[in-house]
């Protein structure tokens, strides 16, 4: 049996956690995958913060990826990590850069546990800050420097990769390179805002070869946790987990402890449960859509497909949010399935995701699309982060 | 004497088990429950052949070259000072 076979029928504990703990941002980028800006107010207290990473600790969750929102405007965030880094559990955190000032990147430098994710989605402030907001590019490159400043080795950079940014890879490498740190590409997926933009922002076919045949020529050195295994259908397989984890080895707990099969596919379709009911354990290896996620899927359209062994007909959470079928080609297929199912989908309804918590009315200097339509016009699109559950991931 | 590394943590699943080296941040997997069971005996006090000693010859080469990658990925090592002596010293 092949490693991706068990992984396929489910581990006892996820690789690859993520933990939004807050939907609070300072900004409002267009694609957030979590429709952040407002803070919840059930979000988990403190308490139960530390009770749930008690929990990982005993089921030897090695890591996890905590992003939100912005989680480090959250008060409790340093001492958070403190706690969890304390109780075996290691942190890596995506952040916009707001907090990580002098200080905060001497304390991150000191310790052996937390690695640190800025979110930046274009080498230049022009096409990083149209989808960020104003401002967004340059506290990310602060936070960068600050953070080589203190010594503190190996950040990494995150970027959405988006029809804008597909031109700049070698700039986002020569960034990287120049601040000593490690490049981490991620898939725009139409979750959250970026439902509202994907037709916009989403990466052209030709586009896509470029991408591949770029993470080809930089793989070993570039971070893509699951994100492009649509793209072997290209050629070989890219390195990284060729597999949608959703509910096998990949998660998403929310800020007020709802469980999700996947970050990307917050609704209530992918809803497994809530771990202040009876604990995440218990989701994690008692919830029914999980047990039907590790069951052996279908092709469905896909079977017949020569690439279907590794591509595996793409991204869940790509497919449902565009109203494609599950057990059917990706929206973004290399084959151009997807072009064709999508035309068939039409004007008909699709699934919206669950809960918006955009600012309302916008921040200050925040993105506007001027230049781009948005397919539902009636929902104005405000601001996200990325997160991406399988990052660094070597298998 | 090769040992886990103290910064390695090991979880074992159904497959085998996961490993996670908190230095380099590094995951490995172990596809097979015996290679566990080597790992877990190599605690400072046996020597390799000892800790491969129930893998039939047939199958030491697989398991030596599955040992190589661990090491070389820093997931086992050799301890700078040796454990403290057991029994008394004569
Ligand atoms: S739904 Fe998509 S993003 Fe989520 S685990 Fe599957 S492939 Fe990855
Ligand atoms: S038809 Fe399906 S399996 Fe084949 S390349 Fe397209 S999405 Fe992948």
């Amino acid at each position: 049996m092949k490693l991706v076979d068990h992984f396929a029928t489910g581990l006892d504990a996820p690789i690859c956690l993520t933990w939004e703990l807050t939907y609070a941002c300072n900004l409002a980028c267009l694609h957030c995958l979590s429709s952040s800006g407002r803070r919840d107010p059930r979000e988990l207290s403190t308490e139960e913060c530390k009770a749930v990473i008690d929990e990982l600790q005993r089921m030897q969750v090695f890591y996890v990826n905590i992003g939100g929102g912005e989680p480090t405007v959250r008060s409790d965030f340093w001492e958070l990590v403190d706690y969890a880094t304390a109780h075996q559990v290691g942190v890596k955190f995506s952040t916009n850069g707001v907090r990580i000032d002098q200080a905060a990147a001497e304390r991150l430098a000191a310790s052996d546990y937390v690695d640190v994710q800025i979110s930046l989605d274009g080498a230049t402030a022009e096409v990083n800050d149209a989808v960020r907001g104003d401002g967004s590019h340059e506290m990310a490159v602060r936070a960068l420097g600050h953070l080589q400043d203190a010594g503190f080795r190996d950040a990494k950079i995150s970027v959405v990769c988006t029809r804008q940014n597909i031109g700049q890879l070698d700039l986002f490498k020569e960034l990287a390179d120049r601040f000593g740190a490690t490049l981490r590409l991620t898939r725009l997926r139409p979750s959250g805002r970026g439902a509202d933009v994907w037709d916009d922002l989403h990466p052209l076919p030709h586009q896509q070869r470029e991408l591949y045949d770029w993470l080809v020529a930089h793989g070993d050195n570039v971070l893509t946790g699951d994100s492009f295994f649509h793209l072997s259908a290209f050629g070989s397989a890219l390195p990284g987990l060729n597999l949608c984890g959703a509910g096998r080895v990949v998660c998403l707990i929310d800020p007020v402890g709802d469980v999700y099969a996947c970050p990307f596919a917050i609704h209530d379709e992918f809803l497994a449960g809530n771990l202040r009911d009876a604990g995440f354990q218990a989701v994690w290896q008692g919830s029914e859509l999980f047990a039907e996620l590790r069951k052996p899927q279908t092709g469905g359209a896909c079977s017949s497909c020569q690439h279907y062994d590794s591509c595996q007909g793409g991204c869940m959470a790509a497919k449902f949010f565009t109203g494609l079928p599950l057990d059917g080609p990706d929206p973004e297929c290399v084959q151009g399935y997807g072009e064709t199912a999508l035309a068939s989908v039409g004007g008909r309804e699709v699934p919206r995701p669950t809960g918006d918590h955009s600012h309302k009315g916008g921040v200050r200097g925040g993105p506007v699309m001027l230049t781009l339509s948005t397919r539902r016009p009636d929902r104005q699109p405000e601001r996200a982060c990325e997160e991406n559950p399988l990052a660094g991931l070597t298998v | 004497m090769l040992t886990l590394h103290p910064k390695v943590s090991v979880r074992p699943e159904p497959f085998g088990a996961l490993l996670y080296h908190f230095g380099t941040r590094r995951l490995s997997f172990l596809k097979d429950r015996r290679l566990l069971d080597v790992v877990r005996r190599l605690d400072g006090t046996v020597s390799l052949d000892e800790a491969l000693a129930d893998i039939p010859p047939g199958e030491l080469a697989s398991f030596r070259s599955a040992l190589g990658t661990l090491e070389q990925t820093g997931m086992l090592h050799h301890p700078a000072t040796p454990p403290a002596p057991q029994g008394p010293r004569t």
